[in-house]
């Protein structure tokens, strides 16, 4: 089953949802490819409807009025059939589909690091919880523990407060100093300013520890107690969940496979958004983590200039420059102390797919062969979560993407012979 | 109101808010999803179909996330619980 749309979009999140309408409003024929069951991405995610964002809800619906835009959820793209035809999985279907132009908005996700006991079920990312409970979890009366480091902890917290958790305890690495330089400079972005404030008042009254971070994630057969180093000294807390979560990872895979280059943690992007690839733009988080409103403005870009466009788009490049500098700040801010790539003992599993230990990796010195020898990143998780974990502890260079791009189904697969053999 | 629908979760029934995920419904007290490589219980880590932990059997097919399936009426999910 092939279909064409004039513009493709990767990412139903505010980058995705921003380029889609923008690339609508032309007349081109759109359509939106998303993994998860609605539209949202992770911080729009539905679920808490007296929580969400009214530009979500705008978007949302003037994207579901417009005829020539096709939504597609649950939609996974595994690879490329050709340079301008895109392979998707679907649950119960898989096929192709051609695109003129391609907008890549695939958004982040958390940096999750490894510590003893974080394999324990009842530990999850901070999102994770978030997400875990706006698909319907039950956490009213669960004791909480929300680790790590970002604002999005203190949203976490709010998100879960709300849904009748006892977040028992927030702790933050970043030392009290840095917050309030933060908060400080916030003064430039005063919505956020306002936002912070109001995140800490939901929060409460949740204890909020600075320059504090988890040791150890202890019980039998799930978590039953974290232990935290904090200025004061040791501590130890009951709960039934952690989550914990270091902040955000740009997903760069897709863009990755298909050639985009990238510097460090971002895919190069013009001031059109516009990658090394012909035909191909990102927008949002994986230009770099910058947020909500960064990410708006940034589909907003892409998406006229997918369209051809362009003297629109530059009448929106002064909002983009105000969101870049947020992204600075951010990353300043909330950069990882060294404690925290230090927490491993040697039976702390460092790849859960195939359960390979620290005391296993450290004797090797680069990726390649720790993998071969180990089978670290070679389970299902395709080593998005291990990756991570070996570039942050010892540095490594992690690279390396190939085909699918996540777990398939053999006949989805098979549709690339079918494909090629039509063709000939 | 949401309207409320019925999930097997490893052989027993549970009632549910349609749009539950099934990761969501495998109840309040145990969220395990499958056994590691050496045997030991995990549950899910991201919950947003990156990790993989979450891997279930849905209505017969396995490997399936639960942190990205929808609950249907009627909808079968199988554990590890259930499988060894």
């Amino acid at each position: 089953m092939t279909h064409r749309a004039d513009v493709v979009v990767v990412g139903a999140g505010p980058a995705g949802l921003s380029a889609a309408l923008a690339a609508a409003e032309s007349g081109a024929s759109v359509t939106v490819i998303d993994d998860n069951l609605a539209s949202g991405g992770q911080i729009w995610r539905p679920g808490l409807p007296h929580q969400s964002d009214p530009r979500a809800q705008q978007l949302r619906e003037e994207l579901a009025h417009a005829s020539n835009v096709r939504m597609l959820h649950s939609a996974r793209v595994i690879g490329m059939l050709d340079q301008h035809v895109l392979q998707i999985e679907l649950p119960d279907a898989a096929m192709s589909i051609c695109f003129g132009r391609l907008v890549l908005a695939t958004g982040a996700r958390e940096r999750l690091l490894p510590f003893p006991g974080w394999i324990l079920p009842g530990v999850t990312g901070a999102g994770g919880l978030q997400a875990l409970v706006k698909g319907g979890y039950p956490i009213a009366g669960k004791r909480v523990v929300i680790a790590g480091s970002g604002p999005l902890l203190l949203a976490v917290a709010a998100s879960l407060r709300s849904r009748g958790a006892k977040v028992v305890l927030i702790a933050e690495q970043v030392k009290t100093r840095g917050l309030l330089q933060f908060a400080s400079a916030l003064r430039q972005w005063p919505g956020k300013l306002l936002q912070a404030a109001q995140l800490r008042m939901q929060s409460l009254p949740a204890k909020y520890l600075t320059g504090s971070f988890v040791l150890e994630a202890r019980g039998k057969d799930h978590l039953q107690q974290v232990s935290l180093r904090t200025p004061k000294g040791l501590l130890l807390v009951d709960c039934d969940f952690l989550a914990c979560g270091y902040g955000l990872l740009p997903n760069l895979e897709l863009a990755r496979m298909l050639g985009c280059k990238a510097e460090g943690e971002a895919i190069q992007v013009d001031a059109f958004q516009r990658s090394s690839i012909p035909h191909i733009l990102c927008a949002g988080e994986i230009t770099g983590i910058a947020g909500v409103d960064s990410a708006l403005v940034q589909g907003q870009i892409a998406g006229l200039v997918a369209t051809d466009r362009l003297h629109d788009a530059q009448v929106l490049f002064p909002s983009r420059d105000h969101w870049h500098s947020f992204a600075s700040l951010l990353a300043q801010t909330f950069a990882l102390r060294p404690e925290i790539a230090k927490l491993c003992r040697d039976d702390t599993i460092v790849c859960r797919c195939e359960d390979v230990c620290y005391g296993e990796l450290k004797q090797y010195d680069n990726w390649r062969g720790a993998k071969l020898q180990t089978r670290c990143g070679m389970g299902p998780c395709q080593g998005r979560i291990c990756g991570t974990a070996i570039k942050h502890l010892f540095g490594w260079s992690v690279e390396s993407i190939r085909p699918p791009l996540s777990p398939a189904r053999v006949e989805s697969l098979i549709l690339n012979e079918r494909v090629s053999s039509l063709a000939d | 109101m949401p309207e409320m629908i019925t999930v097997i979760v490893n052989g027993r029934q549970m009632q549910v808010s349609s749009g539950t995920t099934a990761i969501a419904a495998l109840g309040t007290n145990s969220l395990i999803t499958r056994h590691s490589v050496r045997g030991k219980e995990r549950g899910p880590l991201c919950g947003m179909g990156i990790c993989q932990e979450c891997r279930v059997c849905i209505d017969g097919i396995m490997h399936r996330l639960a942190c990205q399936t929808a609950c249907r009426d009627g909808m079968r999910i199988d554990t590890d619980e259930a499988v060894s």
